[in-house]
């Protein structure tokens, strides 16, 4: 516990650049700047209309392709003359919204299953095991593709479908810690106490289990991005007009010859995205939770 | 043992089923396929026609039971485009595909493992902070970012590799190096990790204490110990030989099994999907199966638990 | 004369054993046909030997552990299945104490909120009197008001075993099983949290299964005392009767093992050898292997539970008694 930083101990006079020294020292630097480009992706999702310069469909036919440092588009125009910067805004919201939704459901329906075949044993137990050899067996991006060819993608559905993605790893989480819990300390105490089952697994399991599933959801998170960019890329993820960060590589391939900023725009963004949340992912795992992998 | 092979068997069955009961659901229950195949304007006739033709006009549940059966059979089905049976359509790709995925595995073994047991051994050492720091950078950048990067430097830049297509063997270099790269990453940090704790153990502290010399405590103590997690590692990266190429085949129009999944999706060609799905779920559960027995073997602890 | 408020006849408690490669699983009997009665604010002491089957027996009381054989009836009424709703709404009547208090507590939830727990749970108290019963629990069981708002890690063994004792008694029982409530806390604190519950227990009359294999602190707390070896009960009677005077070797081992001061060691009975496997016990009297006093009947036939003067019974075949058992 002491090892985190925490601003409270400070004397109060230094406070802010004392409060940076404390944080580098207790953070890495690429940590650090993890932390600091996860924060503005975030501020993006959120204020991504209001910030973009132009609409997304909005095209400029006068300055086509045009390349990064033109004076009215920063970062460059597509094909059709649209601003490459307002729709990486754009695709950064839409992307993270999807990988985020889809992780809270994730969570939600493993920790759920996961509790079930703690709860009832027997048969539950069987269901969820096949659940997850069956996902074990076919690759999730062949399993999407199939999906989402054939019903048609919309965003509903594609939230729907990532939110399958890495359940098993709560349930598994889950399951063991309610099993350890019931037989024995705390849990068992509340049984006898004469609570309902809802009661000690909504009131006493779930906050005291939260923290380990906190940390593997920074592990479901990033995976969630690649998947979906990479189904959007397929063209098979957001649909034109949306844009996402997938989709926008996808369509920039086309020009990678001659355009490739509109490409390589995206890019980046995912990679030094997943990158920063593995970075403070397996930091916050080493701090807070050892004992998952 | 005996039993503990014969539960994995029927789970593995199990599983088979599942998937075949999948993919048939997901793809009679969501559009009609004679619509798709035959265009908006033929007439009803004919939609029927094509529907008796394939047994479309049954309940579902008939269908199901006759797919089920004619498979047991050894009969996968007949594309639905160009009326050849759907299981060879599949194996023809197969080849293809495994022309890339056999040299990136081999590729993602020689570096991945070796460079995670050398950052393991070198704790903290600057080579060690390389290793996880590429490693890292390795599996967090998606295949096609990866993919097209390299073909906007070997190919549009430096015009030395071609950026798509199967003609020589050249053509292969940039799919397989796409591909190999976020195995290699993950391979490392898994194989340093594992190893990391292993040296810690008090039988490999015990084995150099008492003077083995220190190649003999790494590979006779630790590196087999090491093994049992990598293997699980590596038993999916194997059991994903014939799925992991969906992105790759498409970036550079490599003619493999990953690509007529693309291709056969967007028509509906059920037959072949399905054959596919098929293909992949039982390559997945087969090397699934084998790393579960190797486990076994390679790990006494669970051979005495697995007895009983 | 007044109906106990607990009443257990011929329990039996099998586990399955461990399997083996070879052969069936060896079933373990833990309780093998105890029969017990407890009396409103009366306190019965079990003690025994770990493994003699005494933490199952007391969950068997609680409804907790089914009954493999026999039955336990509370107030008149017989014990309903776990986790049935009336079972939970039994649990306001009767409760445990726990060995391990850090174990027992969430660790998560402030005291206040843990104690208030049961008050919750079976809607006892209107929510705005809550706080009140809180603060008067704390009292109770000796917490300062202000330590409501700390977590158990942040309190003494000691601290904590008052929180555990403090929810017990929220809902008002009429029962309380201590299981080993004091093994876990420092000599120090045993005799302080002992009293406290004997306090406790006299103030609101409340019939209490004190068990704990240490015989110094059951002779402080007790009214009556049964001693298990085994899955059996071989010895009941009044606290002062059974330290004055056992009857059953295995008591006299048991009672001459506590030290008294001013008194030499001399004429000590020193038990041999370890509890037989419980997989597999002796035949005839369980305890003929480590008896000095064992002879031939012993090693064949099982004592049975006998009435061996005015309220106490004794299983043993060189103790005088009635000719019939104890009913079964």
């Amino acid at each position: 516990m002491s090892s985190t930083p925490s601003v409270s101990t400070l004397p109060p006079r230094r406070g802010y650049f004392a409060a940076i020294a404390t944080l580098r020292r207790h953070v890495p630097l690429s940590v650090g700047l993890g932390l600091l480009w996860l924060l503005l992706m975030v501020l993006i999702a959120i204020f991504a209309p209001l910030i973009m310069p132009y609409n997304i469909t909005a095209m400029d036919l006068s300055s086509r392709l045009a390349a990064p440092g033109h004076p009215s588009h920063w970062l460059g125009t597509d094909e059709l003359g649209r601003d490459v910067l307002s729709r990486l805004l754009q695709s950064i919201r839409v992307s993270l919204v999807i990988a985020f939704g889809a992780t809270i459901i994730s969570a939600v329906f493993g920790t759920t299953l996961g509790f079930a075949a703690a709860k009832f044993r027997g048969a539950v137990e069987h269901l969820v095991l096949v659940l997850a050899d069956f996902q074990a067996a076919l690759p999730f991006l062949i399993m999407s593709l199939a999906v989402l060819a054939f019903f048609g993608s919309s965003m509903l559905l594609l939230v729907c479908l990532m939110g399958f993605y890495g359940w098993e790893r709560y349930a598994r989480i889950a399951r063991g810690l309610a099993i350890s819990a019931s037989s024995q300390g705390y849990a068992a105490a509340v049984v006898q106490l004469g609570a309902t089952p809802m009661r000690v697994y909504v009131r006493h399991i779930l906050p005291n289990v939260a923290s380990t599933l906190i940390v593997s959801m920074t592990l479901t998170f990033p995976e969630i991005i690649l998947m979906e960019s990479g189904l959007s890329f397929l063209g098979l993820g957001v649909q034109p007009p949306e844009s996402s960060l997938g989709n926008m590589v996808g369509f920039g391939r086309e020009y990678l010859t001659t355009a490739p900023w509109i490409m390589l725009a995206p890019a980046f963004v995912i990679m030094v995205t997943t990158l920063s949340i593995s970075l403070a992912g397996d930091w916050l795992r080493d701090k807070l939770d050892p004992t998952v992998r | 043992m005996f039993v503990f092979f014969l539960t994995r068997l029927l789970r593995a069955a199990v599983t088979i089923l599942a998937v075949v009961t999948f993919a048939f659901v997901v793809l009679r229950m969501s559009g009609d396929p004679a619509q798709v195949l035959l265009g908006p304007d033929v007439p009803q006739e004919a939609v029927d026609a094509f529907r008796k033709r394939w047994g479309l006009d049954q309940p579902l549940w008939i269908q199901y039971f006759a797919y089920i059966q004619s498979m047991l059979s050894g009969d996968f089905g007949v594309s639905m485009r160009d009326r050849s049976p759907a299981i060879e359509l599949v194996m023809q790709r197969v080849p293809a595909t495994l022309q890339l995925t056999i040299p990136a595995l081999i590729l993602k073994l020689v570096i991945g493992i070796p460079a995670g047991v050398y950052a393991a051994l070198h704790r903290h050492s600057f080579a060690d902070r390389g290793v996880i720091l590429l490693a890292i950078l390795g599996f967090t950048i998606p295949s096609f970012v990866m993919g097209l990067l390299l073909v906007l430097i070997f190919s549009v830049t430096l015009g030395l590799l071609p950026s798509g297509g199967q003609d020589t063997w050249m053509h292969g270099i940039l799919p397989t190096i796409t591909m190999s790269i976020g195995g290699i990453g993950i391979l490392a940090r898994f194989s340093r990790s594992a190893m990391i704790e292993v040296l810690g153990q008090p039988y490999v502290r015990t084995a150099s204490a008492k003077g083995v010399t220190w190649p003999d405590v790494v590979w006779r103590h630790a590196l087999p110990n090491a093994s049992v997690p990598i293997v699980t590692i590596v038993g999916f990266m194997v059991g994903s030989l014939i799925a992991g190429a969906v992105v790759v085949e498409s970036i550079f129009s490599w003619p493999g099994i990953g690509r007529l999944l693309v291709v056969s999706v967007g028509n509906r060609d059920l037959a072949v999907v399905q054959c596919i799905l098929l293909v992949i779920a039982v390559t997945m559960v087969v090397s699934n199966l084998i790393v579960d027995l190797l486990y076994g073997w390679l790990d006494p602890r669970l051979r005495a638990q697995t007895a009983h | 004369m007044t109906a106990p408020i607990l009443e257990a006849t011929n329990l039996v408690r099998v586990y399955p054993g461990r399997r083996r490669l070879i052969g069936k699983a060896a079933p373990v009997r833990a309780v093998a046909g105890v029969t017990l009665r407890v009396m409103p604010g009366e306190v019965l002491g079990i003690v025994g030997e770990s493994g003699s089957g005494k933490s199952t027996l007391g969950r068997m009381l609680l409804g907790i552990d089914p009954a493999d054989g026999g039955e336990v009836r509370f107030d008149g009424n017989p014990m309903p299945r776990l986790g049935t709703s009336e079972w939970r709404a039994l649990r306001a009547r009767m409760q445990l104490v726990y060995q391990d208090p850090l174990a027992a507590l969430d660790r998560r939830l402030t005291i206040a909120r843990q104690i208030g727990e049961p008050l919750e749970i079976h809607n006892i108290v209107p929510r705005e009197h809550q706080q009140a019963r809180i603060d008067e629990l704390m009292d109770a069981v000796g917490l300062r008001k202000d330590q409501g708002d700390r977590y158990p890690h942040e309190l003494s063994g000691g601290q904590r075993q008052r929180v555990v004792i403090a929810r017990a008694l929220a809902s008002r029982p009429k029962l309380l099983v201590c299981d080993e409530p004091v093994s876990a806390l420092d000599v120090s604190i045993q005799a302080q949290v002992v009293n406290m519950l004997r306090d406790l227990q006299e103030r609101n009359r409340i019939a209490m299964v004190f068990i704990s294999h240490d015989l110094k602190v059951v002779r402080n707390i007790a009214d009556r005392v049964a001693v298990m070896y085994l899955g059996r009960i071989v010895e009941e009677a009044s606290s002062d009767v059974v330290f004055k005077a056992p009857q059953h070797p295995y008591t006299k081992a048991l009672v001459s093992s506590v030290p008294v001061p001013g008194k030499t060691l001399e004429g000590r009975m020193i038990l041999q050898g370890e509890p037989p496997n419980p997989a597999n016990p002796p035949s005839g009297c369980v305890f003929h292997p480590r008896c000095p006093f064992a002879f031939d009947l012993c090693r064949t036939t099982v004592p049975t539970l006998r009435h061996t003067g005015p309220d106490r019974t004794a299983a043993c075949h060189l103790v005088p008694g009635d000719a019939e058992p104890v009913a079964a």
